[in-house]
């Protein structure tokens, strides 16, 4: 079981106390100046870049102050690098991820 | 330097009785180790059950031999060695029931096809519902399946109790049984008998079986697929086929393209090997867990996925905990048992839990993954249906449901009910 480190409850509690929320600082289409079409949607819905090294999660103190924040975590070794509230910006660099989600003729490469 | 055949010799009683009158020294080996070719018409990426079952029905149906399976490891060695064997094929949805139902007529005809025992067992998988809202889903889904000519049945609480014996209908207070759907021809089979046995027809066929070949980047040019570049130098390709398990968007980063998988750990666990005490598979979504006995005589048993993206092979502990938990409520007679093993393996999830076989963004690349937490009951049919769509370059009727293109147009296949965590 992870030690989360809630950055507003300044307190390392149990990970059973925490829900995993996913990807962090993931932009909304119209936020990155994107039109909003069904693959920009797509992506910012279902698309993730689920990386193995370093990454910027959400996590939600459910069980707690339940409030979202950010944690930077080694998704191989599972060690939590530093966990800071929402908004803050990351203390440390997340790994890189190659590639984009590539928009492409589905009607054509699916027939 | 042309891909040579080689006719294996056959296993049967005959070849057992030759074999043992020189202390079993003499069998041949399985598959050969060959160099990497320059370049092959095919290279699978991912040596695992999925992929060698690609390479197989793409030699056996289609008649294309020059292939190549890379795998980073050794053959068998990641999920497909790693899962709780079990088969089943009650899904909710036309397109899944049509895709693990093709799997499981396949399983039934598998240790003939390969000569090789696999140790299909159809002792029957029952899924439990604990709660009225469970049963109502469990009929549903059972009238689902028989009307996609599925062997589907609900039980009543008393018709589990005459299946499995062994059971405590009140769960503890905390579990109670209401009923359960009951899919007798599911069952389980020997998970590494699967790997070995394709990967012993692939090399009888001529197929390439390249171990500790891990792929580190592609060759695009024009946004078509040419080569592949591994730690045992560049490989031609004309097609390319990831079958990746567990790493998945790592492969498709390399390619230049993200895919809306999530990479989470999913544990299993035996026990000390007992006498035969449950003669079927019991699973039950609702507590994350599930149980099997093996021929010898461990009690296998699955937990639950960690709700963080990890790509450490290994489950929490608490994770563990709560299964077993919900395991002795059920089965009180277990509760002073040993465990004897636990591990973790990753596995690809997908928003809809259900698996992506696609064409991709990358020309004459193809891709088969997110099979989430259950992709080993699927093997021979994810095979032999991704097989179709590369050989033909475009999908099936089978595949093409799992499109990448269903998360823009909106036709997901939402298996949660079906899959969720227990498989």
């Amino acid at each position: 079981m992870l030690l989360i480190r809630c950055p507003y409850c300044e307190q390392e509690r149990p990970e059973v106390e925490f829900s995993f929320a996913h990807q962090a600082h993931k932009p909304r289409p119209e936020e990155a100046g994107e039109p909003l079409d069904d693959h920009a949607w797509a992506r910012w819905v279902y698309y993730q870049k689920n990386i193995k090294g370093v990454a910027h999660e959400r996590w939600n103190h459910a069980g707690g102050c339940r409030k979202f924040f950010n944690v930077v975590r080694d998704t191989v070794t599972s060690e939590i690098i530093a966990t800071y509230r929402s908004g803050e910006t990351p203390p440390v660099e997340e790994s890189r991820v190659e590639g984009e989600a590539l928009s492409f003729d589905y009607e054509q490469a699916e027939g | 330097m042309a891909v040579q055949p080689a006719k294996k010799q056959r296993f049967n009683a005959l070849a057992l009785f030759r074999n043992a009158l020189s202390y079993h020294q003499n069998w041949e080996q399985q598959w050969r180790s060959p160099a990497p070719l320059d370049a092959y018409d095919v290279i699978i990426v991912g040596g695992g059950g999925h992929g060698l079952a690609t390479a197989y029905y793409l030699a056996k149906e289609h008649g294309i031999t020059n292939i190549a399976v890379l795998e980073k490891g050794w053959i068998g060695g990641g999920n497909t060695g790693r899962n709780t064997t079990i088969v089943r094929s009650n899904y909710l949805w036309d397109e899944s029931a049509a895709m693990y139902e093709h799997a499981m007529k396949l399983w039934e005809g598998l240790t003939q096809e390969l000569n090789y025992n696999v140790m299909f067992s159809q002792r029957g998988v029952l899924n439990l519902a604990h709660n009225m809202t469970d049963v109502r889903d469990t009929q549903r889904r059972v009238n689902a399946n028989r009307l996609n000519g599925i062997d589907s049945i609900y039980l009543d609480a008393k018709g589990v109790k005459k299946v499995v014996p062994g059971i405590d209908l009140r769960g503890g207070g905390r579990y109670p049984v209401l009923g359960a759907s009951y899919q007798p021809r599911g069952g389980t089979a020997r998970h590494d008998a699967v790997a070995w046995g394709y990967a012993r027809k692939c090399d009888e066929m001529g197929v390439h079986i390249i171990q500790n070949c891990k792929v580190t980047g592609f060759d695009i040019e024009g946004g078509v697929v040419k080569g592949v570049q591994t730690t045992k130098g560049r490989i031609g390709a004309k097609k390319v086929g990831l079958v990746p398990a567990g790493h998945s968007s790592v492969l498709a980063s390399m390619a230049g393209f993200r895919l809306p998988v999530e990479s989470h750990p999913l544990q299993a666990l035996v026990s000390e090997p007992i006498k035969p005490t449950i003669h079927n598979v019991v699973m039950s979504n609702a507590v994350h867990a599930y149980i099997s006995q093996s021929d010898k005589g461990e009690l296998v048993i699955g937990a639950g996925v960690d709700q963080y993206i990890s790509y450490g092979q290994r489950g929490s502990q608490h994770l563990a905990e709560e299964t077993l938990v919900a395991i002795c409520e059920l089965f009180p007679q277990y509760k002073r048992m040993k465990m004897l093993r636990q591990w973790g393996g990753i596995v690809d999830v997908c928003p809809d839990a259900s698996p992506i076989l696609t064409s991709t963004p990358v020309g004459n690349m193809y891709l088969n993954c997110g099979w989430g937490t259950g992709g080993f009951k699927a093997t021979p049919g994810s095979g032999h249906a991704f097989a179709a769509h590369i050989a033909k370059g475009e999908p099936t009727a089978l595949t093409a449901p799992f499109a990448l293109s269903r998360f823009e147009t909106g036709f997901l296949i939402d298996e949660h009910g079906a899959a969720a965590v227990a498989h």
